[in-house]
């Protein structure tokens, strides 16, 4: 129908009868942003070119950091590479994440984090004080942590080949004996708990890019969970299911866990810890904070005899003081997260397909 | 189309001949563009669109718009006619856009 | 008063609920305009609470699912010049052109920007005055005055590297192309409030006289959507067809006189292709020539090399409420958001995508009906 715009005879209002529809888009072969967002895209990358590739046993599983025996110990082991702009931003900056990112992979499955690797890329051009205070934040949030950094490397690129900084760690940790906390676990009749509130790190970095001010409170919740996971298996060691829910936030991250695990999730959205000023920030930029990404806060799948045990716990530790119940995992709809709203109606809450754009409509 | 909410001007200034705003967004404050509201004045609440405020808002109308839903079932019960009995008492007209 | 949590209350929604179901005693199809608000029924889950008799219809008013094909290659080839730094609203990025979208040619070194305002993308401009800065200026009555004040000022301000790509579109031509069809279902409007914050209500009455239609003004939050429902409903049953304005706290019946007048001095009244519906008569705006060295398409020369789409999917049907999504062969098996077959299953809040989004369970309807109560 487009093309009546060149006729002249079709220049009377068009019968919607003959409406007709644009062509589908092939898929390029080509990286796009997307494929690093965590969502859908990444989850496309992994399964049709990494796994192919050097898919084993447990890579496949997908977790945040994979659970392996050697020598009779059994240790976590996981690696992330972290790239953000600006560097710097409310509340940490990038060796913050970079430390506490990957110590929360290892403790995702209930691992006692205990060493890591740090490498940098810088771009060639970028001030060394940059670096240096990006260096000292990975000390400070180690010990904070921990955890000692024990090796390293450096390498640079040339000047417009990088954001300055770009950081990849890799960590070891212990876990403990009986001990078996995997997507896979989860089953109908868990209860879903968020040990925080929600979307603060995603609105501290956009509120630099978007030029947001904020009277109080929008600061990154970046920190390191160990601590909180530890407290939690001091009452029982008996967790289904952890997750950290960073890019893609916690809808990406109960989505994971529902397909993972063949279950459904009922997420009750009213019981959805999210500060006003992430709310009202994301409001106007047309985002929901279900997707926007978090630092330091974990999910957990319990089941229900341990739920309120395990929420006092979390709710008894500063990482998790504002922990909540936030839905349950079911038999029905395997691998949706369905939320309840607060008007009483239900939605499915889908797996972006990359990251979440501003929108105006 | 048009995502648009509600803020709370906090500041205004003139920037290159421009009427902006601060406007305050329930805790989140961001600049906005006043020139299509010229008579709007700090503490006022105004609908805003891609960083444009394009209409006050009215806060005698909102009250009164809340106070109609929340007499809706209790004038049923009494009336058997609620919206035109609400909405009389509200002081308002059916069709007040005409 | 914020003007937002009170208007989302569950004990007024469940008052103006139960309102309508006391009031229909018939099957009625209303369609809501504006594809935010199609977004904000969704969301909440209110065509789930409504009577079964009341249907909506999702319109065509979602400007990234209209903005025609032959505009977005325009956008690709502008985007993908040296020297452009091409400024979009996010939503644009992923709406696929004859053969990619603005995210390929980002990924193939177009310079191509996500900006909240088009007053960030002449700050842009005027902080590289080496580079030519385009802004992707799509939208409803809306939106047309923040890219009508940003061109004003390019020019006030002597920014020349700065232009625009129009593709403004207008409610009301396009209401009344719907109701023209022969195939019509729809017996009332709920017409888009922000649209109405601009323009106000006189277009309207004419429309609802001509067409024996109720046209009801409705904001955006789920009291203010349930309350356009709740006066539309009362309206058919007593079979009447007026105008109202149920978001007086945002809409003057004179909309925004500034915005008004600076709309006429900026832009001038065209015909427009809408994507998936084709040229609509006098339905869109173009820069008028006072401003047209303004005119991307002017200073790039992009030609208007007419793009025919095949017809692959039932998006038309959707638009016009003969079909829901799901009743589409290709809805959520070839034609998924990821790999979108038609314009409404592009943005969150064209009607396919919305129902892929949120509903594709159903049916059945409510699957948590079952579900135990949290712990």
């Amino acid at each position: 129908m487009a093309d009546t715009a060149l006729d002249p005879a079709a220049r009377d209002v068009p019968d919607p009868a003959a409406w007709s529809c644009p062509a589908p888009l092939h898929d390029q072969p080509v990286v796009v942003l997307g494929h690093g967002g965590g969502g859908a895209l990444s989850a496309e990358l992994v399964a049709d070119l990494f796994a192919p590739a050097y898919g084993n046993a447990t890579l496949d599983q997908l977790a945040d950091s994979a659970a392996l025996t050697l020598g009779g110990a059994r240790l976590a082991f996981s690696t992330d590479s972290y790239v953000v702009r600006p560097l710097f931003f409310p509340g940490g900056c990038i060796g913050d994440l970079a430390v506490n990112g990957t110590v929360n992979d290892l403790a995702m499955s209930g691992a006692r984090p205990a060493h890591l690797s740090c490498a940098f890329i810088l771009e060639e051009g970028t001030e060394l004080a940059v670096v240096d205070r990006v260096a000292r934040a990975v000390g400070k949030a180690a010990e904070a942590a921990g955890v000692t950094v024990v090796t390293g490397d450096t390498k640079v690129v040339d000047a417009g080949h990088g954001d300055g900084v770009y950081v990849t760690t890799s960590g070891i940790g212990l876990i403990p004996d009986g001990v078996d906390i995997r997507p896979q676990r989860a089953r109908p009749g868990d209860v879903v708990l968020v040990s925080g509130p929600i979307g603060l790190h995603g609105i501290a970095v956009l509120s630099v890019r978007e030029g947001l001010e904020f009277g109080v409170g929008i600061a990154s919740d970046t920190a390191p969970l160990a601590d909180l996971v530890a407290a939690v298996l001091a009452v029982t060691p008996d967790l289904h299911a952890l997750r950290d829910p960073t890019r893609g936030g916690l809808a990406t991250a109960l989505h994971e866990i529902a397909t993972a695990s063949g279950t459904g999730v009922v997420l009750d959205e009213a019981a959805v810890p999210v500060p006003e000023a992430v709310a009202n920030a994301c409001g106007f930029l047309g985002l929901d904070p279900l997707y926007v990404a978090n630092e330091g806060r974990l999910v957990a799948f319990v089941p229900r005899r341990h739920a309120d045990a395990v929420l006092a716990a979390l709710r008894a530790h500063p990482q998790g003081a504002g922990a909540a119940a936030i839905g349950e995992c079911v038999a029905e709809h395997p691998g949706t997260v369905v939320a309840r709203t607060r008007l009483g109606g239900t939605r499915v809450v889908d797996l972006p397909i990359g990251e979440q754009l501003p929108r105006i409509c | 189309m048009c995502l648009a909410v509600p803020g709370k001007v906090v500041g205004i200034e003139e920037r290159d001949g421009t009427r902006m705003a601060k406007v305050d967004f329930g805790g989140a404050v961001k600049d906005v563009c006043l020139e299509y509201l010229p008579d709007i004045e700090v503490g006022d609440y105004a609908v805003v669109h891609v960083g444009f405020a394009l209409q006050r808002l009215d806060e005698e109308a909102a009250l009164a718009t809340l106070d109609l839903f929340a007499r809706i079932g209790a004038l049923e019960e009494e009336f058997g006619d609620p919206w035109s009995r609400a909405a009389a008492e509200a002081g308002l007209t059916e069709g007040d856009a005409l | 008063m914020k003007y937002l949590d009170e208007f989302q209350d569950p004990a007024l929604a469940r008052l103006l609920l139960d309102d309508i179901h006391r009031t229909v005693t018939r099957p009625w199809a209303l369609m809501e305009v504006c594809g935010g608000q199609t977004h904000s029924i969704i969301r909440h889950g209110i065509d789930q609470l409504l009577p079964d008799a009341v249907e909506l219809i999702h319109g065509p008013g979602c400007p990234v699912c209209v903005t025609p094909l032959e505009m977005i290659d325009k956008a690709l080839a502008v985007a993908a010049l040296p020297g452009v730094v091409f400024c979009s609203f996010g939503d644009m990025l992923r709406v696929p052109g004859t053969d990619r979208d603005l995210f390929r040619v980002k990924s193939a070194g177009g310079d191509v920007r996500v900006v909240y305002s088009p007053l960030d993308a002449l700050e842009i401009a005027r902080r590289h005055p080496d580079k030519q800065v385009v802004f992707f200026g799509i939208g409803f009555e809306t939106t047309a005055p923040a890219n009508a004040m940003t061109v004003h000022q390019a020019r006030r301000l002597g920014i020349r590297n700065f232009s625009l790509l129009v593709s403004h579109v207008r409610v009301p031509p396009a209401i009344e192309a719907i109701m023209r069809s022969p195939a019509c279902r729809v017996q009332a409007f709920l017409a888009a409030g922000h649209v109405c914050s601009v323009m106000g209500v006189d277009e309207y009455p004419e429309l609802a006289a001509r067409y024996r239609v109720p046209i009801v003004v409705t904001g955006f939050e789920p009291l203010d959507i349930l309350e356009g429902v709740r006066r539309t409903v009362r309206q058919l049953e007593r079979g009447e067809h007026r105008v109202e304005n149920a978001y007086p706290r945002a809409v003057r019946d004179r909309g925004n006189p500034t915005a008004l007048r600076m709309l006429a001095e900026v832009f001038e009244v065209t015909d427009r292709a809408w994507r998936g519906i084709g040229t609509i008569p006098d339905s869109g705006w173009r820069l008028t020539p006072a401003y047209r060295e303004y005119d991307a398409e002017h200073r790039f020369g992009v030609t208007g090399t007419t793009t025919r789409e095949p017809a692959a999917c039932r998006s038309g049907e959707v638009l016009q409420g003969l079909i829901k999504p799901r009743d589409c062969a290709a809805f959520g098996t070839t034609c998924t958001p990821r790999t979108p077959l038609g314009a409404t299953m592009v943005s969150s809040e064209g009607a396919c995508a919305a129902y892929y989004l949120y509903r594709r369970l159903e049916p059945p309807a409510h699957p948590t009906k079952e579900a135990a109560p949290l712990g």
